[in-house]
């Protein structure tokens, strides 16, 4: 997988530019983070440390949802789940934070056919990726429900993207599973990219190893460094464990194994 | 008032400061040079290392909990011939001290580890974890029983001349009695304390939530047990002891020696704030002037000794 031969890990303050929820679930954060913005690759992550004044509390990692280079900031899109969550949510702006970052591995650049298959909150690293090339590439953004979508067509749309929304009830777009949606682009593919739940990306390794597509993940895990220093995000592969934070997040899909005792 | 003395002598190694990096957290040190200069620690104490590489344990290894952590990482390390190789000639510039932190399942293997590291170029001195699983007693840890802590810290002790520290498990009866068997074994400091163990359970599945289920609980929800134990060994024996459990301010630092310690280890808090080295550091110093102590050795067991005189 990509990585930054002599990475140098940024440990700065960043600040909040803005902060909007999206939605009862979902809040995007945007921050001024010059060094991040500028190094930052579709797929890595930061650590942000949240400012908590019951008792201390480890860094959270965040994907990037989208870069603006000129202004020097990284926008954040998350769902509010546990206290990290939401105290990520509770920030306003001007307020400022600590970050480590962009830290782990990125996606190889998209070849022209490229395929991005997004699992719920998947389309943060995916919808950065769609925007950080210009040749045409499908995004198949998935959800349970269209009230679960975490940001609109018209935020992801560019020239040259397809953009095709699958839920599980039919409320928007195609109706059913992605990997049945899947399937039918698979074949003429480049390459498959994906971002979701486990299950989803077990399956979709397995259906683009079937087509003899190359297949890039990125995985999710709990961390404690985000560096590779402590072993503590570890996933099952091949050759052993290897860490989420720093061998990941992005790896080949016949590389991890994704199902079972991991 | 010139600035206070911080120097220390942990059973031999003479240290510039009395704050150290605790062995696991900060892996094998090449991640965090990148973030904080090693020369602010007053030792780096390495991650464990046995005679072969060990894999580590399922995922997920960390829960975070109330001020704390439970991590179930497993000592999973590259072996000493690997570290040997490619980790330690990394650290020979890192410009602090360096002590290698060496597990085992049987005594021997403690043992081939210690001769495999002992004398090497760039190492300064060795700890020994005792608490792990001795596979030749059901998997009862060594550091949990005085006779297995001896037979462990003796066969290491024939096997390096090098300051010998021993790092005791709080998940016993009587910290004392571990305390003199690594003492009369014959320790020249003791670390203390490991994490204690402990689970958590994922209420959405109904299981336990670490793929090890249980782990080992380390951050500022251990440290009243810390200190307890360090004042308890600190009457026990009359070795060095390097303090560590939960420290994530210059006051903790302080506790730690006013109950005994020489000398103190940071783990968790460094994940909690990346620089926290010279934020101990400096928060030492500052103490150190208001209450006038020139040299960091006296501030050693002073809690014992009935605290500081007059109203102080």
């Amino acid at each position: 997988m990509k990585k930054e031969s002599e990475s140098v890990k940024h440990y700065s303050t960043a600040i909040v530019a803005a902060k909007q929820v999206v939605n009862d679930r979902y809040c995007k954060l945007a921050l001024e983070a010059t060094l991040v913005a500028a190094r930052a690759r579709p797929g890595q992550f930061v650590m942000l440390y949240l400012p908590s004044q019951y008792g201390p509390m480890l860094p959270r990692p965040f994907s990037i949802f989208a870069v603006e280079r000129d202004k020097g900031s990284i926008t954040l899109l998350f769902e509010t789940r546990g206290r990290g969550t939401a105290l990520a949510a509770g920030l306003d702006a001007g307020q400022d934070l600590k970050l480590l970052g962009p830290l782990g591995s990125y996606f190889p650049e998209p070849q022209p056919g490229a395929l991005l298959l997004a699992g719920g909150l998947g389309i943060a690293p995916l919808a950065f990726l769609a925007k950080s090339t210009t040749v045409p590439i499908t995004l198949v953004y998935a959800v349970q429900k269209a009230d679960h979508l975490a940001c609109q067509p018209e935020d992801l749309s560019r020239p040259g993207l397809k953009l095709l929304l699958a839920t599980e009830d039919g409320s928007a777009g195609f109706k059913g599973s992605a990997i049945n949606l899947l399937s039918n682009q698979l074949e003429q593919a480049s390459a498959l990219y994906s971002c979701g739940p486990r299950k989803m990306l077990s399956k979709a390794a397995s259906a683009a190893a079937k087509a003899g597509v190359q297949c890039f993940i990125s995985l999710e895990e709990r961390m404690a460094c985000g560096v590779g220093a402590c072993l503590g995000c570890a996933v099952k592969t091949g050759q052993g464990y290897k860490r989420v934070c720093s061998d990941g997040p992005v790896f080949q899909a016949g590389e991890v194994i994704l199902n079972g005792k991991t | 008032m010139e600035k206070p003395d911080l120097r220390v002598n942990l059973g031999g190694l003479v240290l510039e400061s009395p704050i150290l990096a605790a062995s696991g957290p900060f892996g094998y040190g090449h991640q965090y040079r990148k973030i904080f200069d090693f020369s602010q620690l007053g030792a780096f104490i390495v991650k464990g290392v046995s005679s072969e590489p060990w894999e580590g344990n399922p995922a997920p290894r960390l829960a975070e909990t109330a001020s704390g952590l439970l991590n179930s990482v497993g000592l999973q390390n590259p072996g000493l011939k690997s570290f040997l190789s490619s980790d330690l000639p990394l650290l020979r510039d890192c410009g602090t001290k360096v002590i290698v932190n060496i597990v085992g399942r049987t005594v021997e293997e403690y043992a081939a580890v210690a001769s495999g590291l002992d004398g090497a170029d760039g190492i300064d001195g060795l700890e020994v974890n005792i608490s792990c699983p001795n596979l030749k007693a059901g998997g009862m840890a060594f550091g949990t029983d005085p006779d297995a802590t001896s037979k462990v810290v003796g066969a290491v002790r024939k096997e390096t001349s090098m300051p010998l520290l021993v790092k005791l498990s709080p998940n016993v009866t009587d910290i004392k009695t571990i305390a003199l068997a690594a003492e009369d074994a014959g320790a020249d400091a003791l670390s203390l304390i490991n994490t204690l163990s402990g689970m958590t359970i994922d209420i959405d599945s109904g299981r336990p939530f670490l793929g090890n289920i249980f782990g080992g609980l380390s951050g500022p929800a251990i440290l009243p047990i810390a200190l307890k134990m360090v004042w308890q060994a600190s009457e026990a024996v009359r070795i060095p002891l390097l303090g560590m459990g939960g420290i994530t301010t210059s006051a903790d630092v302080v506790r730690f020696m006013l109950a005994g310690a020489g000398a103190v280890a940071v783990g968790t808090g460094i994940f909690y704030n990346p620089e926290i080295v010279s934020a101990l550091k400096e928060g030492l110093l500052e103490y150190m002037m208001k209450k006038k102590i020139y040299r960091v050795e006296d501030l050693r067991a002073l809690a014992h000794r009935g605290g500081f005189a007059g109203d102080n």
